[in-house]
């Protein structure tokens, strides 16, 4: 009795306390950096040395430069003509550093992009891999293009940072250090009027940071609109077409993009804003210095040497103070990307595996017992209710109703698609939500009306159900279920791809495939939800008797208008408004005048 | 095949890449002039600024700083003089990358969005054959990171526009100072040239895979979540994240790779200028002692080496954006230039009566769903419409004749081929042979946008909008809500509707996640019912409803479809008593046709399936019967 969603909702709100996915605006900056570090460790892998060699290399930038300001000082405009050996050895001394500068920068860039595309691509494999966690119900509150997002561009959009930025605000760190120490030593004075200029500044970026993050935050909400439209466009196709509504879902995407387009440059701007205040500040402070440096030298507190020395020095300090605005920019935009990431993560999966204490249970015949179950749709009104069932093991139930009666909602409670509300289901006597999925899984499938098939073959399609089966085992579950004689009309059989989605296979096809893929998997109890709606009659009187053939020794659960299914069935339970209301053999119930009479007559009027 | 392991077009190395660069850039700046001609003027702005800086430091240092301590006093005014001037120079700076860098950013989001809304009608416009060679994750990915990649290069090309006019300026004034240690320092841009080639030499089949492999993540991350129910069903969680690692891991490895590749070329571009400075400075020193010049010169040409080197660096990440630029841009307009959209002509369709509908002697064939197309590969898109052997023709020579007025049921076996035949009819896809025609007229001949303002298709699979009930039974189309419950109630949703919160205003939600299957397709029966069509076509669309409620829509079509010719597919005996003419179809031909007893008379196919249910009754009962005095 400890599975996560208990622990965290009280029972009689589990369900109902379905979660939605989060973008985990909540979490502040640093928290965000301390998650996003915390899910990609091989960001922070070997990260000392990286920075170890990227302060080596910095220190051959700023080495350079001032060697080449001895040479000149010291050299060509030596006293007494220019120095020409002293020029060499700096030239010599510059050209040996910046070969040094250069493989240590190769060797961070490389370090870099390793710990960065390693890192992400953990962190896609998670957020990926929790998205298949969240319920159906979870799942169902963004849109698919959406989703896809997340694990894509969010990702994406931390590369730059961790590439980069974040080793630079370290470098950039180290170098305000020195060049403060630098100052400090030419003169306190001017040293303190720099970290005068700097106050401002600093004021500004950290006003500036909340809206960069709202910015790019927006930024990463509309790419996932943007994506969830064009994918509607694509995943609507024939609907689009079939009723010349191209013009209006061409309106809805232009209204993504230009949304988009409007909020990437609105962020845009923002981050210019923060970088210009960066480039004020090196230029006001230039400015600030060498008046008081002049006011300074003319009281003869410094020479005129020194002060021109200092402005070296200022420059040293406000490029990396310049860089790191820009640094911060891209900050903000992978913080924005992170939160959607890190908001996919942390949105709990409220029906969950539970975990190492799941219990495993035994394959072969199975019981079935719904206990008190209601069941409701987060905000909405119960569509079970009370629901009391006994299925008893190796039997046949049909489960009849009208539309919307909540047949459905009972298959997807009995293979725990989703948790009761109240109440509990259990099989062999065990609350399902203690038993382990694997074990779950293997025991209880469930074939939904509309089977989705992935872009492969026949062959690996049916696969899916048991992927160690031989291509043997396969033809024989067709033969077995009567389909070879559909197979034939293949020409390449088994081998024959179905298309994205399955859409070069009709419906009724689709759906014979996703029954050979559930009869391969061989569970213990198999749930038909409206399996064989689209497939012909004679077909799906064969696929009955052969699932029948095979259903002797499992429980069979079958939703289905077509009551031929409830005249073979042990058991016919008869919904109504989410209410049981008949439960019985067919025989029994087709003469009791009650919901289950009504249905059957109408049906039988269409056979006539 | 799984994605990873498709073969990735690869483009011809380089030099053809940089002139491709040059011409994608070209293509943006036409099109941008306006705003890139800003973003170039900003960043002339700025050019002149940065060599300014270094020009107003010394003009303040000689003539205001310098004279003050030798005099040992200074002036407000002087004070004043120094700090105007170098403020000014800050402003003109500022004003510079403001304008750069917002103009030049509004530039490649403008050229964003206009390709996204170009890709995004070519998705509308072409024809599904195309769709299914194309998966979904893929044609995303094209709308956004090809897109992306393809103008990104907007970023830094302002800026590199504003090096190249400060290389002018101070190549023009070392030439004045020294037309020697000038060439010496302009030795400097061959070095980048040849650098720069061998980069693109290596980039670009990198940057091409790794292109092609961001596509396939969102391929699978696309494919893998919409079989969300299935993944969960089956337990598959585990596998399905072990398919999508190996994509991620192959992406990974791919950007590692043009990590590595980039990760050489840009401590090499940095060191060459910085070399030039080296040789300048060395050259000049012998020079010098020569006599040939003075120290001054050499002073002023190093430095004005030393303000170029790290601005010079722009046009390093240019050309490093190039070949992603070139890629991005070859697999947009790979899409941009696909063909095989349909052909419209000028004719109109009638819009009042009953429509006939004629299929003469029309075939169809599935294009081989195996052959899948990869964007920007080398050959042409049309390729990709090759049919392949894999499926049987579904349809052959297929005569279907649906008078005014009339309803004809289409009935055969799973998989016969009645789904193509509808969309044939209603022009979803043309035929490969034969033609269509409504009221005699070819549909080939009529402008877009006829068809559906005539006939309307209730398809077997149903498809819900991420909209309110109201929008996705009008589809935006302009009518009174009346109507809409007038559609919704002959559906025989007006009941659940309007227990739904908010009524014809709740959100269903992508896909129409939280309604019944048969829920779902009463919302698009009323899609199709408020449209008044003059031919309505049913796909099994009633597959998920319960008979009972199935009887009260086809009685309702019945009395409302005055002026309405009806198509359906039907499995179900009292759909196709309905009709007044039954077509039986099996692998993909008419097998017979006529009234259901003349069928039931005739043609065995039709009768075992018609008559599957009651035989199966039949039989149970007999079985029953001999088992009873067993018990």
């Amino acid at each position: 009795m400890s599975t996560a969603t208990r622990t965290t909702a009280p029972d009689d709100e589990r369900g109902a306390a379905s979660s939605e996915i989060g973008g985990s605006h909540d979490l502040s900056t640093w928290e965000t950096l301390k998650r996003g570090f915390a899910l990609s460790p091989e960001l922070l892998k070997g990260l000392w040395v990286t920075v170890l060699l990227a302060l080596f290399a910095t220190i051959g930038k700023v080495l350079i430069p001032f060697v080449v300001q001895q040479a000149t000082d010291h050299g060509i405009l030596a006293e007494g003509g220019p120095d020409v050996g002293f020029v060499v050895t700096a030239v010599l001394i510059a050209g040996g550093a910046i070969i040094f500068t250069s493989i240590a920068q190769y060797a961070v860039n490389i370090r870099l992009f390793r710990a960065a595309e390693s890192g992400l691509a953990t962190l896609r494999l998670k957020a990926f891999r929790h998205i298949h966690d969240l319920s159906v119900l979870t799942q169902s509150t963004e849109r698919r293009g959406a989703l896809v997002a997340r694990v894509t561009n969010d990702v994406d959009t931390i590369s730059m940072f961790v590439q980069f930025g974040g080793i630079m605000l370290l470098v950039s760190t180290a170098q305000v250090l020195v060049a403060t120490i630098l100052m400090a030593v030419y003169s306190p004075i001017l040293a303190g009027v720099v970290y005068l200029c700097v106050v401002p500044l600093v004021v500004l970026i950290t006003k500036f940071q909340p809206m960069l993050a709202r910015a790019y935050g927006a930024v990463r909400v509309r790419v996932g609109d943007l994506l969830g439209a064009v994918s509607e466009s694509i995943v609507g196709a024939v609907t689009i077409r079939a009723y010349g509504v191209e013009d209006r879902t061409q309106g809805r995407i232009d209204a993504a993009i230009e949304n988009h387009r409007v909020a990437a440059i609105r962020a845009q701007i923002r981050s210019v804003m923060a970088f210009v205040s960066g480039q004020a500040f090196g230029g006001i402070t230039t400015a600030i210095v060498l008046v008081v440096g002049t006011v300074l030298a003319t009281d003869g507190r410094m020479t005129l040497g020194q002060l021109l020395a200092f402005l070296f020095l200022v420059n040293l300090f406000t490029q990396p103070v310049q860089q790191a605005t820009e640094i911060f920019n891209e900050l903000q935009n992978a913080v924005a990307g992170w939160r959607r990431v890190i908001g996919v993560i942390d949105t709990p999966a409220d029906v969950s595996d539970p975990g190492e204490g799941g219990l495993r249970l035994p394959r072969g015949p199975i019981t079935v017992d719904f206990e008190g179950v209601s069941f409701a749709y987060p905000g909405g009104d119960r569509v079970l209710q009370d629901v009391d069932l006994t299925f008893d093991p190796q039997s046949r139930i049909a489960i009849v109703g009208e539309t919307g009666s909540g047949k459905t909602t009972l298959a997807k409670l009995l293979t725990r698609l989703m948790d009761p509300s109240e109440g509990r289901v259990l099989i062999d006597g065990v609350d399902l939500r203690d038993v382990a999925f694997d074990s779950l899984r293997r025991r209880i499938i469930m074939v939904p009306q509309e089977g989705f098939l992935f872009d492969q073959s026949l062959l690996e399609n049916i696969r899916f159900g048991r992927p160690d089966a031989a291509d043997e085992d396969i033809e024989l579950a067709m033969t077995e279920l009567g389909l070879d004689a559909w197979l034939a009309t293949l020409p390449l059989g088994l081998a024959t791809q179905v298309g994205q989605r399955g859409e070069s296979l009709s419906a009724g096809e689709r759906q014979l495939v996703a029954i050979a893929r559930a009869y391969l998997a061989d569970p213990d109890l198999l749930v038909l939800d409206e399996a064989t709606s689209a497939v012909d009659p004679a077909t799906e009187v064969r696929i009955q008797r052969a699932l029948e053939g095979l259903t002797r020794g499992r429980t069979s659960v079958a939703i289905a208008h077509r009551l031929s299914t409830a005249e073979a069935a042990d058991v016919v339970v008869v919904v109504d408004k989410g209410r049981i209301v008949e439960v019985g053999h067919h025989a029994e119930l087709v003469g009791a005048g009650g919901v289950y009479t009504r249905m059957h007559a109408s049906w039988a009027a269409q056979q006539r | 095949m799984t994605a990873a392991t498709r073969p990735v077009g690869r483009p011809a190395p380089t030099p053809a890449i940089l002139r491709q660069g040059l011409r994608v850039i070209w293509t943006g700046i036409r099109q941008q002039r306006g705003i890139f001609a800003i973003a170039v003027v900003g960043s002339v702005l700025w050019a002149a600024a940065t060599v300014g800086t270094a020009w107003a430091i010394g003009y303040v240092t000689e003539h205001e700083v310098t004279p003050a301590v030798e005099a040992g006093e200074f002036t407000a005014g002087g004070l004043w003089t120094i700090f105007l001037v170098l403020f000014a120079v800050l402003v003109v700076n500022m004003t510079g990358v403001v304008l750069r860098r917002v103009a030049a950013s509004i530039a490649g989001f403008n050229l964003q969005a206009s390709y996204r809304q170009r890709v995004t009608r070519q998705y509308l416009r072409l024809p599904l054959s195309w769709h299914h060679a194309h998966p979904s994750g893929q044609l995303l990915s094209n709308a956004h990171a090809d897109i992306e990649a393809a103008w990104q290069v907007f970023n830094p090309l302002p800026m590199a526009i504003g090096v190249l006019v400060m290389l002018v300026i101070a190549g023009g004034q070392m030439i004045a100072v020294d037309p020697f240690l000038a060439l010496i320092g302009f030795l400097v841009f061959p070095g980048l040239f040849a650098a720069n080639l061998v980069f693109q030499r290596f980039m670009a089949p990198r940057i091409t895979a790794a292109q092609q492999l961001r596509a396939e993540v969102a391929e699978v991350a696309h494919e893998s979540f919409e079989a969300g129910m299935l993944v969960k069903a089956m337990g598959r969680e585990q596998e399905e994240t072990e398919r999508f690692g190996k994509v991620t891991n192959d992406l990974r490895d791919s950007l590692i790779d043009v990590g590595r590749t980039r990760g050489v070329f840009e401590p090499v571009i940095e060191a060459i200028p910085v070399l030039g400075t080296l040789a300048v400075l060395a050259v000049g020193t012998a020079r010098v002692s020569s006599g040939d010049l003075t120290a001054a010169d050499v002073v002023e040409v190093a430095y004005l080496f030393s303000i170029l080197a790290f601005p010079v660096r722009a046009l390093g990440w240019v050309l490093a954006e190039i070949p992603r630029s070139v890629i991005g841009f070859r697999r947009v307009d790979s899409v941009l230039q696909a063909t095989g959209s349909m052909q419209y002509g000028e004719g109109r369709l009638p819009r009042t009566g009953p429509a006939r509908s004629l299929s003469r002697q029309v075939s169809y064939a599935y294009a081989d769903p195996g052959e899948r197309a990869v964007l920007g590969a080398d050959q042409p898109e049309a390729a990709v419409e090759a049919t392949g052997p894999q499926r049987a023709m579904a349809i052959r020579n297929v005569t279907l004749d649906v008078p005014a007025g009339t309803t004809t049921a289409l009935v055969g076996p799973t998989g016969s081929g009645k789904s193509t035949l509808t969309n044939l009819v209603l022009r979803l896809v043309d035929p490969d042979s034969g033609s269509v025609s409504l009221d005699g007229i070819d549909l080939r001949s009529v402008r877009k946008g006829e068809v559906p303002a005539v006939g309307t298709l209730v398809a077997q699979q149903t498809f819900m909008f991420d909209d309110a009930v109201r929008d996705n039974v009008t589809l935006g189309a302009d009518l009174p809500d009346a109507s809409v419950w007038d559609a919704l109630r002959t559906a025989r949703a007006d009941g659940f509707v309007s227990a739904m919160p908010g009524a014809l205003d709740a959100v269903i939600g992508e896909r129409g996640g939280n309604l019944s299957g048969g829920q779902r397709q009463r919302i698009a029966l009323a899609r199709a019912i408020v449209r008044k069509p003059r031919l309505l076509v049913l796909d099994d669309a009633t597959s998920a409803v319960d008979p009972a409620i199935e009887q009260d829509i086809l009685g309702g079509l019945r009395e409302s479809s005055d002026g309405m010719t009806v198509l359906v597919v039907a499995y179900r005996m009292a759909t196709i008593q309905l009709a007044d003419h039954i077509v039986y179809l099996e692998q993909g031909q008419v097998v017979d046709q006529g009234s259901h007893d003349e069928l039931l008379g005739r043609c065995q196919g039709y009768g075992d399936l018609v008559n599957a249910y009651a035989r199966e009754a039949a039989e149970r009962a007999a079985v029953a019967a001999d088992e009873e005095p067993t018990r």
